[in-house]
């Protein structure tokens, strides 16, 4: 380090923990608010510090829905569910046909191998939202509406983990191949025995960048799914927020927020060396 | 880049690329090639039959004055988001860069935001913000304030930039912290020596250093904000007031969902196609020059 000058040490500090305190603070609110009583809420300001209604609310929200007011009555549970599954799938889906597709185009030579691989690059350009009408009524077509394989099929169209999996395969020496085939070893075997294994630190990371992709979705749900058991949480607090002065629980709305940030937070936080690694290698 | 040892036969491989590229016909390359197809038809407003307009629908969206008008939104708004979250993640990540111990610390800290949804993030500013119950709006009013941003366009505006930068600090901050810690500290106690100050040392070594990922953080964020923001848009605002907020891929949503115009909506998936398009080529342009170094 180039100064150590003991003013400038105290104001780097204060100047980071400024910028923590403005990245939790909405959080922390949002927290305050799913643990205290209706009243509290709607007699504003709201206080700082936690109420005693937390187990209260959080029942709530997962099992029985909101008491009173607009969007009643929905519990959350079923949407947790729903999300987990369509972000276990995304993210498995991805992983699974991206190693197999890498796989074949770092590996093989075969006909039209160029075109196939433009044919996925061009997949990265386009985020589904832009096509999203189109993409409504294919997937509305293959009777696929309030389903998970609807949920989760149009989202994995797309070509980032291939590119991942194919730059890291390509670092890998060529006497690996070499060794396997002189041993023996099928294409296959050497893609479960060799490839997989040496490929989990990449594949931990995608897991976690692709989690939090899946998720999070919010557009594709709310167009496919209209039945309320098919709903996925971070969806369905649009429906729960009242607009103009409708009256809602807003106890269990924010109970809700904050179980719907929670598990992909989780992630991030504990696989946080997956995270920064997937982070800084998959967008590039 | 090619591997000189491979594999023979092409059964295997064609089987082992099927999955994906099926899955891509299926849910990428059919849609957008019926959102190109579609732009050029206008259905009748009962939806019996389409006629075809050539490039009409085209012609008319880019004289629609509320087109025009999103247009000019999205701009507005997309740069206001990238400005802000990456002068913010700049700013924290050149102070973590300071820090011998700790700087593992700050960044626990800082980038888990990055697993909140944006359409949560709105929620979580709207709450702050709501007009009865919110926190900030309460004491705004009590600073003599009027806060209401369902009927002024221009707080609405300030909202949603503010919620969607929010969402995105950590992820510039994760991009400034990796090019700061990746620049040589040879180079910079080099011009401490020659009597450089820190600010002297800041702007004419680590800002020209760092301008590749400011470059690319620039393109990503701008993509972020045409596209991720939705979610925020939607639970925020809703386009409103006055779709003084409706961004580009709110109104194909909008338009396509909502008024079924799906002549329009097509036409302008088409626009937001090669706008991509366009941003995607830049980026990668700038990726193929950052092999070369």
């Amino acid at each position: 380090m180039v100064e150590k000058k003991k003013s400038g040490y105290w104001l780097t500090h204060f100047g980071l923990i400024l910028g923590v305190l403005f990245i939790f603070f909405p959080v922390w609110l949002t927290f305050v608010a799913s643990t205290v009583t209706q009243d509290a809420i709607i007699q504003p300001p709201l206080p700082i510090i936690p109420g005693g209604e937390f187990f209260e609310n959080y029942a709530n929200a997962l099992f029985r829905g909101a008491p009173e007011g607009y969007g009643a009555r929905v519990p959350v549970m079923q949407m947790m569910i729903n999300s987990a599954i369509m972000a276990i799938g995304i993210t498995v889906g991805k992983i699974v046909i991206s190693l197999l597709s890498a796989f074949a185009f770092v590996y093989f030579r075969f006909p039209f191998r160029n075109l196939c691989f433009w044919l996925i690059f061009i997949t990265l350009m386009l985020p589904v939202e832009v096509r999203i009408v189109p993409t409504y009524e294919v997937v509305a077509n293959l009777n696929l509406l309030n389903s998970y394989t609807g949920l989760i099929f149009p989202l994995i169209a797309s070509a980032t983990a291939t590119f991942l999996f194919r730059q890291f395969f390509m670092t890998i020496p060529d006497e690996m191949v070499e060794a396997a085939r002189m041993d023996g070893c099928s294409p296959m075997r050497f893609f479960i025995d060799i490839l997989v294994p040496i490929s989990k630190t990449n594949i931990a990371a995608l897991f976690v960048i692709l989690f939090i992709f899946g998720w999070n979705q919010y557009l594709w749900p709310l167009l496919m799914t209209t039945d309320p058991d098919m709903q996925t949480i971070v969806m369905a607090i649009d429906s729960m927020i009242p607009t103009g002065d409708d009256f809602a629980h807003w106890p269990t709305i924010m109970a809700t927020a904050m179980l719907a940030m929670v598990p992909p937070v989780i992630i991030v936080v504990s696989m946080q060396k997956f995270f920064v690694k997937g982070l800084l290698e998959s967008d590039k | 880049m090619e591997k000189r040892v491979f594999f023979k036969g092409w059964m295997l491989p064609a089987i082992l690329v099927a999955p994906q590229l099926i899955i891509s016909f299926i849910f990428f390359f059919y849609p957008s090639g019926q959102a190109i197809w579609n732009s050029l038809f206008l259905p009748d407003p009962f939806g019996l039959k389409t006629e075809f307009v050539g490039l009409d629908n085209f012609r008319f969206l880019l004289s629609d004055p509320y087109y025009l008008a999103s247009f000019k939104t999205t701009i507005i708004f997309s740069t206001a988001v990238s400005v802000s979250s990456m002068a913010i993640g700049l700013y924290l990540a050149a102070l973590a860069d300071r820090l011998i111990k700790g700087a593992g610390v700050y960044q626990t800290l800082l980038i888990w935001p990055y697993a909140i949804a944006p359409a949560i993030a709105g929620v979580l500013w709207l709450f702050m913000f709501n007009g009865n119950i919110g926190l900030a709006s309460y004491y705004l009013k009590a600073l003599g304030y009027e806060w209401n941003h369902t009927l002024k366009g221009d707080q609405a505006m300030f909202l949603v930039i503010l919620a969607s930068s929010w969402g995105r600090i950590s992820y510039n901050f994760l991009f400034f912290l990796a090019g700061l810690q990746a620049i040589p500290k040879s180079i910079i106690e080099a011009a401490a020596i020659d009597g450089a100050s820190f600010w002297k040392r800041f702007g004419t070594i680590v800002i020209p250093l760092l301008s590749p990922i400011t470059f690319f953080l620039l393109v990503v964020n701008i993509v972020y904000a045409f596209f991720d923001t939705f979610g925020v848009i939607h639970t925020i605002t809703s386009g409103g007031p006055e779709q003084s907020t409706t961004i580009l891929v709110y109104k194909v949503f909008s338009d396509g969902f909502v008024s079924q115009d799906l002549g329009s909506s097509a036409a302008q998936s088409v626009i937001l196609l090669v706008l991509v398009g366009i941003l995607t080529v830049i980026q990668f342009k700038y990726i193929e020059r950052k092999v070369h170094y």
